[in-house]
């Protein structure tokens, strides 16, 4: 087990006040909250922060966290002391679901966590392919549970659930799998297990709620004499009826072909104009021609 | 926690398609005070739908909505007024998000 620097975690000095490290705390948990952050690492940064900080914040476990630390290097291996915490009340305030590391709970395991809340529900979020929401289909989620040990600790279990993911669920949108929950002891019924969906990118369309987007790169005689072009939507391939005079951004609506929620989403899909290279004389030449019989300033609206 | 059996698939309903919540219903579902939930609408966190009866009823999206506010009210240390402005905020970032990606 490695010793963590709840110091370094928090960017304070040893002897910072009270009033710094609930400034740096804020500071970090604004920077990296996931329901906030961008940040790649937000999550396993938010828990440390969270962690560094439920021990400084406490007087109590901030004076026993000091003593141990004289002589702990961070990084080295660390095992407490056997009379570690011996003469300190632990108040067990705050806390929140989150699973401290190994370090924190060898220090205050037991004594230094709130109790869960008591709520029967439970609470998940995964990440759904979405073909998942399109065809609907049973997927193997793999969810980590929170649950109380025989010894008192809160440990972070893993629980792997098949499940019939509705066809036409929605990003945001929660599975709710009736007495799934937890079962509390003289409670009659357990609870219900809530998961939150979300979907992963997708190479080709975009998710928006119900819509779905696609950006489809056409010629650009598609584009201005229209045509009739293969498109790949959730259902299959289709033919594309592109409008004469079209342009790059144009957005052409197929409706009810997004997600089939109730009502259905709606299949948009954004023309791109691609160019085709001017690799060889034939289609440099093709390129000259078409300056010459085209009296065409694109860049007109900017006044030159 | 229940045996599981790991062959057999759990059917599961889409909860906001026939969810329609109550104060009660959001208050042990996120598992904090009733009082709270009526000051997230007070506050404009979440909407009613339903007035017209003699309770309150929030459609299934209000659960995403009230467990978020009480994500930031508890992580971030921040008051009711600053997680209905910072929520007011998210949204309309992800709204410039989306306009971002179809121009792209």
């Amino acid at each position: 087990m490695e010793f963590k620097d709840y110091y370094k975690v928090m960017g304070v000095a040893r002897d910072a006040t009270d009033a710094q490290i609930k400034q740096a705390y804020r500071k970090l948990a604004r920077k990296y909250h996931p329901d906030v952050s961008k940040e790649k690492d937000a999550e396993a940064r938010f828990k440390e922060v969270g962690e560094a900080y439920e021990v400084l914040r406490s007087p109590e476990k901030r004076a026993a966290y000091d003593q141990l630390g004289q002589g702990h290097p961070p990084g080295q291996d660390f095992r407490p002391p056997p009379d570690w915490g011996a003469g300190f009340e632990f108040s067990g305030a705050g806390g929140g679901e989150s699973a401290y590391s190994d370090f924190f709970e060898s220090l205050f395991g037991s004594q230094g966590r709130a109790e869960s809340s008591g709520s029967r529900d439970h609470h998940a979020k995964v990440l759904l392919d979405l073909d998942a929401t399109l065809k609907g289909g049973t997927r193997q989620l793999t969810l980590r549970v929170p649950e109380i040990d025989a010894a008192g600790r809160l440990v972070t279990k893993e629980r792997t659930l098949n499940v019939q993911v509705p066809k036409g669920i929605l990003p945001g949108q929660h599975i709710r799998l009736a007495g799934q929950g937890a079962r509390t002891a003289g409670a009659a019924a357990p609870g219900d297990l809530f998961i939150e969906v979300e979907f992963q990118p997708h190479p080709w369309y975009r998710i928006d709620g119900r819509d779905l987007y696609l950006e489809l790169p056409v010629a650009p005689w598609e584009a201005a004499l229209g045509a009739a072009v293969k498109t790949p939507t959730p259902g299959g391939t289709v033919d594309l009826k592109i409008p004469p005079a079209s342009h790059a951004g144009t957005k052409l609506r197929l409706k009810g072909r997004g997600i089939p929620a109730a009502p259905p989403g709606d299949f948009y899909v954004i023309l791109q104009i691609a160019l085709p290279p001017a690799a060889d004389d034939r289609a440099k030449a093709a390129y000259s021609a078409m300056a010459q019989a085209l009296p065409f300033n694109p860049r007109a609206n900017l006044g030159v | 926690m229940m045996p599981m059996s790991q062959d057999q698939a759990l059917a599961g309903a889409i909860f906001e398609d026939s969810a329609v919540l109550t104060v009660r219903d959001l208050s042990r579902i996120c598992a904090v005070d009733e009082r709270h939930i009526v000051e997230f609408v007070e506050e404009g966190v979440l909407e009613v739908v339903a007035v017209d009866t003699v309770e309150w009823r929030f459609t299934g999206a209000a659960l995403r909505r009230a467990r978020l506010a009480l994500r930031l009210e508890r992580d971030l240390e921040i008051n009711l007024a600053g997680v209905a402005l910072a929520l007011e905020l998210m949204d309309e970032l992800e709204h410039l998000r989306r306009e971002l990606n179809v121009r792209r």
